[in-house]
Order: structure tokens, then sequence, then C-alpha cells
């Protein structure tokens, strides 16, 4: 055990006019994670300390926050990990506080919703399940581990710029349908994330490979789209009939 | 404020979106869910789900009625037998249905749905997405109900079931972003909550999952069935008792004792590590017990033989908890695990159309008991009821709001919930006025060791006796709680307050259920009775909310082809 100090950015837009930090000491096990140190406060200290929590096991995408300038899920960043027995904790950036650690996340849904993210197969189905081979399924494992906490929209600066821009989970996820073997959605209609708010708004930083918890890597797939969408537009010129 | 739907679906893990998917599409339906659903503990189910494709090489003589007897065995002859085969089965078109959504099963060479071995299963029949299967079916039906314009209420906690003259006729909820109490009328609900696996100190489960579904549901006159089944998981991550999933024993792992020995051989010497989870988690704690374990405290699962390349393809969450929670690679080292609460085998008391005992009151997935599982789940079967059982409960609740039509009176309807409301106001404004030096944490924490300590994995009477009393006088001091916070904006202390009233009845029933039940079947298992007694004992045990406290009466199990035997493995 050992004492350690939690600075944490505190914010009811209901009764305060600004954020404030507020510093809370705790004796924590250094094998606790950040969101058990939180839930100990919570329980012991301040019981108006409010943060999103569900699964502790990094796959439910709750947990998002910025740890000591690191956004990250506070259930898998163990104390003993951080450098300092100081620990900043602060909420995701680019969202609106709805109170101290929890954030609104309407516009990274809205985002998701834009790119139509579900299988859009043919009409029938094969009555025995696709046949599908191992490799090609592998390959949108990458994509599919996503949890969609939001960690990356918060780190992106395409996003902090405020114009809209779709963020890196919602292309990832378009791109994990648009390489599904069983996925018919036509080009036409996955074309509209041909623009700056789209595919086009990612300034390749990699911010998004940085913090994602999950390794999703979600830039390779938007540089997927964009090299798909390149061939498919190509395809579409040299189909085109003389007059 | 008073909103109007027709069916309102209470919970958005797997059971509560494959309940909207299959509601009638011109019905007014809303999911309400405390969580963002896909923060749902359905997203944390690992291993896979069960059919009988027979894909496998070693499973082409594989069928339903297999199936549905290991279910039956596996259940120690508890379940019902015709509810068995029902999900049985509908589990091969369900199958076939997810896949048809989007869910990206691994697959075998030829390219159909790969399945692996699973405990207490004759032939590899589960199915699988690497060792993420709930997160990716979660998602699927996440983004089937996006595609369809479902209508969700996020962060909403449901806190009364509104049932009058064995009717139910809507809900409160609590709105997290307004901090108000909002009055619902419905002319169905399905209560797709979950489990209760917070109510154990050691547990598997999300944080969230405190029961309070099952709890609000009985306070209200619905029965609850079987409860003093709780499945303690073989293998949870010593520490903070992550799920280590029964796939990683699919896939070949050990089960090894301070001695070097794969132990199991002592107690299922020909299913070893794959007998059903009841075994192997009191086989363990034997070992632990007797001296057999480390530090008193656990054993180890090897997966080291498996090799790099089938632990990072076939098992690679469970590598990443291992290195992120445990601090090791379980390609070098093994994992040290110990039994930690799993799942809830009973639950509300539905039939096998999910519906209830009380009109318009539907019930589905792990906070239902239809029953499937009997004394003791099967590895793969927890998910395939969510899917098999959401289903039936919207389809059989949308038929039901067809057939009332008309003939429920709205006037008396709100009346009833305005009284409802009138009553939770009353108690919310007294714990804001009482001042008692203790939170509500303080008591949540001494159930729940208490339920481990005495109610676990062995039982005993005197222990059970010894619990049920204790239960009752944490129930006596949180009468005398009050709330700390101030202001109900986010308050996640209200939440714990509400939902620990239903964690008080459901410890209360286990027990009570428990220290009724003088037999061992499957994940019961009574030190001072240590065989199955099928003479007097092969019911079910139904609990009533009466006058405060519950009382037990018991219901014949339904028996088709499979006459109860010696479960052997």
């Amino acid at each position: 055990m050992g004492k350690y100090v939690f600075r944490i950015l505190r914010f009811d837009p209901q009764k305060d006019k600004t954020p404030y930090f507020q510093e809370f000491e705790y004796e924590s096990s250094p094998k606790d994670a950040v969101l058990d140190a939180l839930l100990n406060i919570r329980e012991n200290l301040d019981p108006t300390l409010s943060f999103r929590h569900s699964c502790r096991e990094a796959v439910c995408g709750s947990c998002g926050m910025v740890i000591n300038g690191r956004i990250t899920l506070a259930c898998r960043t163990i104390l003993e990990s951080l450098k300092d027995k100081l620990v900043i904790i602060e909420p995701l950036p680019n969202l609106e506080i709805q109170k101290d650690l929890m954030v609104d996340l309407t516009p990274f849904w809205q985002a998701l919703r834009e790119v139509e993210p579900y299988l859009q197969p043919a009409e029938s189905h094969p009555p025995k399940g696709y046949r599908i081979d191992a490799k090609q399924m592998e390959k949108i494992y990458q994509f599919i581990n996503c949890i969609l906490c939001g960690c990356c929209y918060s780190a992106c600066p395409v996003v902090a710029r405020g114009q809209g821009y779709f963020g890196p989970a919602a292309l990832a996820k378009l791109y994990r349908f648009v390489r599904d073997p069983r996925d018919l959605r036509p080009f036409s209609q996955w074309e509209k994330i041909d623009k700056p708010q789209g595919i086009w708004g990612c300034d390749t930083v990699f911010r998004c490979h940085d913090v994602c918890p999950k390794d999703v890597r979600p830039a390779d797939g938007i540089e997927g789209l964009r090299r798909k969408l390149i061939v498919e537009k190509l395809k579409k010129v040299f189909r085109r009939k003389p007059k | 404020m008073i909103v109007d739907h027709d069916l309102v679906i209470v919970g958005g893990g797997l059971a509560g979106l494959a309940a909207a998917l299959k509601a009638a599409p011109d019905l007014d339906v809303v999911v309400i869910s405390k969580v963002h659903p896909l923060r749902s503990h359905s997203v944390a189910a690992q291993g896979g789900i069960n059919a009988a494709l027979g894909n496998h090489p070693e499973g082409k003589d594989d069928s339903w009625e297999k199936h549905a007897f290991d279910t039956v065995k596996g259940s120690d002859y508890l379940s019902d037998q015709t509810a068995a085969e029902l999900m049985c089965q509908r589990a091969i078109p369900v199958l076939y249905e997810l896949e048809h959504l989007g869910v990206p099963f691994s697959r075998f060479p030829g390219g159909v749905i790969a399945q692996r071995p699973f405990g207490g299963a004759g032939f590899p029949r589960t199915c699988y997405a690497a060792d993420r299967t709930g997160l990716v079916i979660l998602h699927t039906l996440y983004e089937q109900a996006l595609r369809r314009k479902v209508r969700f209420y996020e962060e909403w906690l449901v806190t009364n079931l509104v049932v009058r003259e064995g009717r139910c006729y809507g809900l409160l909820a609590y709105d997290l972003h307004s901090g108000e109490i909002i009055s619902i009328r419905a002319k169905a609900v399905i209560f797709a909550t979950g489990g209760y696996g917070r109510v154990y100190q050691k547990s598997t489960n999300a944080l969230i999952n405190l029961g309070s579904g099952i709890g609000m549901a009985f306070r209200a006159g619905v029965p609850l069935k079987d409860m003093e089944f709780v499945q303690f998981h073989p293998t949870s991550l010593l520490g903070k008792n992550i799920l280590i999933t029964e796939g990683a024993r699919g896939e070949g792992g050990y089960l090894i004792n301070n001695q070097g020995k794969r132990f199991m051989a002592d107690y299922a010497p020909s299913t070893m590590e794959l007998a059903p989870r009841d075994i192997v988690a009191r086989a363990i704690q034997t070992e632990i017990n007797e001296g057999r374990g480390f530090e008193g405290e656990y054993v180890y699962l090897d997966l080291r033989h498996l090799g790099k390349e089938k632990i990072i393809k076939r098992l690679p969450g469970i590598r990443e908890i291992c290195l992120y929670f445990g601090g090791l690679d379980p390609i070098e080292e093994p994992i040290p695990i110990q039994p930690a609460q799993h799942y809830s085998m009973g639950g509300i008391d539905v039939d096998e159309n999910c519906a209830s005992p009380i009109e318009g009151f539907y019930a589905a997935g792990e906070c239902s008991c239809v029953s499937v599982h009997g004394a003791n789940r099967l590895g793969g079967n927890s998910m395939l009821e969510t899917v098999v059982f959401g289903q039936i409960a919207g389809r059989f609740a949308s038929e039901y709001i067809k057939d009332i039509k008309g003939s429920q009176s709205d006037e008396k309807a709100l009346g009833y919930i305005q009284d409802e409301a009138a009553r939770l106001q009353s108690k919310v404004n007294q714990w804001l006025k009482n001042k008692s030096k203790r939170n509500v944490y303080h008591l949540f924490h001494r159930l729940r060791h208490l339920m481990m300590d005495k109610v676990g994995i062995f039982r005993e009477k005197k222990k059970l006796a010894e619990a049920l009393e204790e239960i009752r006088e944490i129930r006596h001091e949180y009468r005398h709680l009050s709330l700390w916070s101030d202001c109900l904006h986010y308050c996640q202390e209200f939440i714990t307050m509400m939902e620990f009233e239903s964690m008080l009845d459901i410890a209360e029933v286990i027990t009570m259920g428990a220290l009724a039940r003088e037999e061992t079947r499957g994940s019961h298992y009574r030190t001072d009775f240590p065989t199955r007694d099928d003479q007097h004992w092969l019911k079910h045990t139904i609990a009533r909310y009466n006058d405060g406290r519950p009382q037990l009466t018991y219901r014949e199990v339904k028996i088709t082809r499979y006459e109860p035997q010696e479960r052997k493995y």
C-alpha cells in the first residue's frame, strides 16, 4: 500500500461556473487500477464523484479518460505503471463535460450512425451460412476489436478543429464492413465519405494509434478506404462508355 | 413526467437487443438501459455460443438432441427438458441468423463456422470469434438495432415495476442526466436485466451487475425460481477475478496443483479439465482448501504447451488480460486462477414463452429462469439462451399487446403509476432527510463478503442460517441509511442505494433456498448433504414475496426423454 494523491477535474455544469481540480489523498495498492482508486474515493471520501464504469476489464469501453496527460482506460491503468504518486485525472477532451469525468459522447455516436455501420448482405442467404476463407475473415479482426470507447475520437486533432469530422472509430468501422466478404453495399452508398469530414479529413498523425487501448490502428482503416475509393473511382471512369 | 409506449424492454445486452429486433415493427418499442447498450455485461462473454452445426471433424454425429441431453445432464436433471429441447433445436437456425446479421465467427478450412470443445459437451459445438464472441455478437445486434432505428433511453435506471391485480402497467425510471424520476406507461414490459454477480465479493461479472431487475420484479410480486443455484466459474484471474474463458481449456489448457499434477484426473478422469463448471470449480477449491494450491489461494491454468501461435490466434483476449491485469504472458508462464461467482442459473420465473405469471410481464436472458440451465449451466449455453429466449420474448410480448388492444384502461394505469411514483418520492425524501454515519457502500461490501463466505461453493446448515440472520440485520441498517450526495444529477450513489435493496432480496432468497434444499445438486453443494436426492428434491424452488418476506414453494420438473441418472464425467 502507498499514499497516492489523486488530482481530479471536477465540474457540475448545474452548479459550477468553471471546472476546477480537487485533490484526494488515498492509501492504495500499487496493483490497483486507477478505476479501483476512483471507486474507493467515491465510496469513502466523496460520493458525488461521477465517472462511467462497467466491465473493469477493458472490453466495454466506459472508462476512457485522461490520466497524467495520457488518454486511456482507467480500468487498465495500473497505479504502479505510473511514474508518480501524483495522479492527475481529467475527462476525455473534444467532448462536452456532463459531470466530472463523464462526457457527452453524442457526436461520437452520431458519426458512427453516419457510416451506416451494419452488414448489408445479399437479399437471400445461403441456408447453412456463408463460406468464408479463414484468412479473409481474419483480415477484419483488427477492426472488430474496437470497443467504441471514444479514446481515438478524443485524441484526434482533426476532430478538435470542430468541423464535423467523423473521427477514426467510425471510419475504421466502415472499413470493417467494406472489407467483409458478406457485405455488398454499393460503392455509391459509401462514397459519401469522399469529403473532408470523411476519409480526406485524416491528417495521418496517428494519434488514434497511440491511444487506442485495443490496438485497432484506426488509420489503417482510413488508408484502406482511401485506396479502395480511388480504385472504385478509376473503375467507374474506365467503365464509362464513350458517347 | 409520463412517457407512453407499447412495449418497454429493460436492458440493452444480448437478450434485450434480441427482443427489440423481434418485436413487431408496428409497435412503439423502446429499450431502456442503465448504461449505453454496448457497455452491457454481454460484451465480456468470451468463449462462444453452442449449436450442433457439426462443422468440427469430431462433431459429425452431433445433433440438437445430443446438445439437449448434454444440457440436461449438465443441469443435474433440474432443467425443464421441454425448454432445453426448444433452446437446442432453435440454436442452429439462430446461429445462422447471427452469421447473416454480420457476426464475424472464426472459420474452419473450407470456410464454415469454426467450433471448439467446451465443458460437459459430448461434441465440439461451441462456435466462436476468437475469444471475443460476446463483443462481436453484442456489437452486431446493436448495429442491427441502429439499422432498424430502435429507440433507446440510455442511462436510465429502472427503479420500480408497477404491478397491480396480477397485471403489469408500467415502470418508474431514474434519468441520470436530469436527475428526475420518470413514469412510463406500457402495455407490456420485458426484463432483460442480467445477473446479480456482484452480490458476491469475488465475481467475474461487470461492476454494474447488481441484479436490480430480479429484485424489483420480486418485490412487485413476480415469483423467482431456483435462486439457490449460483455458478462459480473455475478459472478467474487471481486478484481482479477477470474471467479466463473455458475456451482456454477447450483449446487444451491444463489445471495444475502445487505438486505439478493435473489434478482433474482425481475428480473427472474421462473429461479431465472439460468436466462441467460446478465439478471443476469444486475440484479447484478442494485442492486449495486441502493445501495443494499456491499460497492458499489459487492453482495454475497452464497454456504454455499450446504454443505461441495457437495462443495468439485463438486466445488473444486472454493473453491481453494476462499481460495487463496479471502482469504475465501465458505463452511463457502459467496463469494463477481461482473460482469466482460467474452466473445465476435462477431468476424470474417464466415459461417457455418468457411469460411470467404476471400479465404483460416477460423476462429473458440471465435475469430469467425458464429453466434451461437447472442446477448448473454449461459453457456456451448462456449467450445461446439470451438470443433464443430474447427473440421469443420479443415475439410473445408483441402478440400479447396485439391481443389486449384497447382492453387496458389508461386512466387506471395512470393512477397506479402515480401512486407508485409518490411512494418512491417519499422514500427518496426520507433518504435525503436521514443523517447516517455510514453510506450505502459500507453495507454493500459487508453483504458481498458475507455471501462469499457463507453462501459460496461449499454450503452447510449452520453457516447458511447465520448468513440469513445477518442479511436481515443488514436490511435493518439499510432502512436507516441516508444519501450523502445532495443532488441527483448523475448520482451514482443514488443508483447503488436503489439497487442495494434488490441485492438484499436476492441474497435472502438464495440463502433461504440453499438452507431449505437438503441435498447436493449441480452448483448447490451441501457438505452436510453431499448426495443428490431425487426422491425429495427433483423440483424447482419457487420464491414469492409475501408481506416483506420470501416464501418458498416447489414445482415439478418437466421430464420428457432423458431419465435422471447418476452424473459421471
